[in-house]
């Protein structure tokens, strides 16, 4: 007897994936962790658009009038701010998940391109110091391999309070991952299913923290620019606060932010998207009168040159990616398919960094398949994504007659849709319509 | 021996004063007067000199020394000997909130009482605590120990990695994963010996010990009340 293609019925409520999901809970007993970020829809940057330029105002030209691309970082109280060649950043992600040859494509392809790489949950790698010009050397929660001597020899330090993927969650790493060298880094039995703090172990409050950042200042001898990094939640109040506790960086991480190993149910239900949390950020800056005296990093979802240039438009001094660097190292690449499949996905689908099986080297501590990411060639393929995005940005710059990318506004700016136009408080195209106002 | 008044001196100039010792300083020995509690004192240090300071200090006191002998003869606030790495820090009065955390080696002595979260995320570090510990302490402790001659209030040990713990008093309640140990000959002895680093008289025989039950180390569903 056949089914009549017609007679089936979808559930919405509960479609095929939802049915998959509950039965794989009640058979595992586990929650589902995995790695990328958040897959569903979200208002974002795809629904904003440039005005450019056209009778009211007139564009640069392209190629022959300059468009300049560099940013000072941390330039409140610390002696040695970081004067960046262009405002993309890569974002931190822990030597563990990450393994030696992605850090060192990494550091490679930041340094050729005049900005910064990050450390991540686990400590500073030698091949990320030697590789990288300019580190960023996070302080997290957990203190992994956190010593004086990585502080003094990072350039800029970035205390962790949050990540869009997870605010409000601590790091993790399977035992799959926790080989000998990432164990020893860390300080933990080797193989074991690790969970870190959400919280730090020596302040609470903004109050406290301010204490903190004062005295990780007197270790480096206010030297080095010093971050506060948080997930994108009631970002007005964090921001107001970082503020107030002495940052002279802020990264903002909105919810579509990457991770190597979360509970699903975290990476999508908790957070807000980046586009509301840059406007949210910059009008608190703007208010506090700390706009471009506090720099603020924008990550989260971010993967071409017109989304950075969106968030520079509505007021982030920067911008730092993370999975489209990954992206651009070879991950989901469509190569090793039968080693996807293993992992029961395919190329373009992949999110499965927790299991320490990258099919294509970069999420990996298996020496067989980490030598599928070769340093040199991709650290220049990132290079070379890099490049194209601040020639992306470039082109837009100069359309909307701006000398360079900082001088970009909200002004140059329409939202596609009502939501948008809500959450970044921009007309909606064609209106002068500012839901809210 | 050089001198330091705190009440004309800045703690940048201090801390500036003692970084730029090299490690073969003939100014081996300091004392700071009138700290009034201010902030990072004496942190960063890394060389093997010796630092008193007279009177209460503020939060992270000798944070992240390496080397370095500090002793403080008062009380202390937050995160004394915060990731502390090697060398001495020794409280003749209490501590507060997170003495020693995420010490990755080195040792801390606290000849009164530590308020909660003492040790917590120790990586390392020797805590020894002459009087007692606040609730949570050794929290999530990976590895070093921590030794209370006095009482333990609620939820020691939780979450514990490899960080050994070992009470004379009363423990309140042990935190999640956290279990009472079997204490060697080998134990007695190793304790004997930290003990005596420490300057402190007891008999080794008369401490419990505490670990881990390493029930929480893999993600599993009848574990998940712990989570
Ligand atoms: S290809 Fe590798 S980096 Fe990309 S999602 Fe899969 S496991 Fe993660």
């Amino acid at each position: 007897m056949t089914v009549d293609p017609r007679s089936l019925r979808a559930s919405a409520t509960f479609p095929p994936e939802v049915i998959h999901e509950i039965q794989r809970a009640s058979d595992e007993g586990i929650y589902d962790i995995r790695g990328f970020g958040a897959k569903r829809r979200l208002p974002s940057f795809d629904d904003l658009v440039f005005l450019g330029a056209s009778m009211s105002r007139y564009p640069l030209e392209g190629y022959r009038e300059r468009c300049d691309t560099d940013v000072v970082l941390g330039t409140r109280f610390a002696k040695k701010p970081l004067h960046l060649k262009i405002p993309v950043t890569i974002a931190g992600m822990s030597f563990g998940s990450l393994g030696p040859h992605a850090k060192t494509a990494i550091g490679k392809a930041a340094t050729a391109m005049g900005t910064t790489s990050t450390t991540g949950d686990g400590g500073m790698s030698e091949e990320e110091r030697s590789s990288s010009s300019t580190l960023v050397y996070q302080v997290l929660p957990s203190r992994y391999g956190l010593n004086p001597d990585d502080l003094r020899r990072a350039d800029a330090i970035e205390i962790v309070v949050g990540q869009g993927a997870k605010p409000g969650g601590g790091g993790m790493l399977l035992g799959l991952k926790m080989n000998p060298r990432v164990a020893k880094m860390r300080d933990l039995p080797p193989g074991v299913d690790q969970r870190s703090a959400s919280r730090h172990p020596d302040w609470t409050g903004p109050d406290d923290l301010a204490i903190k950042i004062q005295e990780i200042r007197e270790i480096t001898d206010w030297e080095k620019p010093i971050y506060i990094k948080i997930g994108a939640t009631r970002t007005q109040y964090d921001t107001a606060l970082a503020v107030k506790s002495g940052a002279d960086v802020i990264v903002l991480d909105g919810m579509q932010g990457g991770t190597a190993a979360t509970q699903h149910v975290f990476i999508e239900h908790v957070g807000i998207p980046t586009l509301p949390a840059v406007r949210l950020a910059a009008e608190q800056l703007r208010e506090m009168d700390m706009h471009r005296k506090v720099q603020l990093i924008v990550s989260g979802g971010i993967r071409n040159g017109a989304d950075a240039a969106k968030a520079l438009a509505l007021g982030a001094d920067a911008v730092s990616i993370g999975t489209a660097a990954l992206i651009a190292l070879g991950c989901n690449r469509p190569a090793y398919e039968s080693d996807y499949e293993a992992l029961g996905t395919r190329p373009g689908f992949c999110h499965h960094c927790h299991t320490g099986k990258c099919p294509v080297g970069v999420t990996t501590q298996d020496p067989a398949l980490e030598a599928r990411l070769d340093p040199e060639r991709d650290a220049r393929r990132l290079r070379n994504f890099l490049s194209v995005m601040v020639m992306e940005m470039q082109t837009i710059a100069r359309a909307c007659g701006k000398s360079h990318l900082l001088n970009l506004e909200p002004e140059d700016l329409a939202a596609l849709t009502v939501e948008a136009a809500a959450m970044a408080r921009l007309p909606l195209a064609g209106t002068t319509w500012i839901p809210g106002s | 021996m050089t001198e330091i008044d705190l009440d004309s001196v800045s703690i940048r100039e201090l801390n500036q004063a003692l970084h730029d010792l090299k490690p073969d300083t003939n100014q081996t020995h300091w004392k700071a007067r009138n700290p009034r509690g201010k902030h990072a004192l004496a942190v960063g240090l890394e060389v093997p000199v010796t630092i008193e300071i007279d009177g209460h200090v503020g939060y992270y006191c000798g944070g992240m020394n390496k080397e370095a002998s500090i002793v403080i003869n008062g009380q202390c606030g937050w995160g004394v000997g915060e990731n502390i790495m090697s060398g001495t820090i020794r409280v003749k009065g209490n501590a507060s909130e997170s003495a020693a955390a995420s010490g990755h080696g080195g040792l801390v002595i606290i000849e009164g009482d530590a308020s909660s979260r003492c040790g917590i995320s120790m990586k390392g570090v020797d805590i020894v605590v002459l009087g007692s510990v606040g609730h949570m302490s050794a929290f999530m402790g990976q590895s070093g120990r921590l030794v209370v001659l006095g009482d333990a209030d609620e939820d020691l040990g939780s979450s514990l990695y490899e960080a050994e713990i070992y009470v004379r008093g009363n423990v309140a309640s042990l935190g999640a994963d956290c279990e009472e140990k079997e204490m060697t000959e080998e134990h007695r002895a190793a304790l004997g010996e930290l003990l005596a680093r420490a300057e402190v008289d007891v008999d080794p025989a008369s401490f419990k010990r505490f670990g881990s039950a390493r029930k929480l180390y893999h993600f599993h569903v009848d574990h998940a009340d712990a989570y």
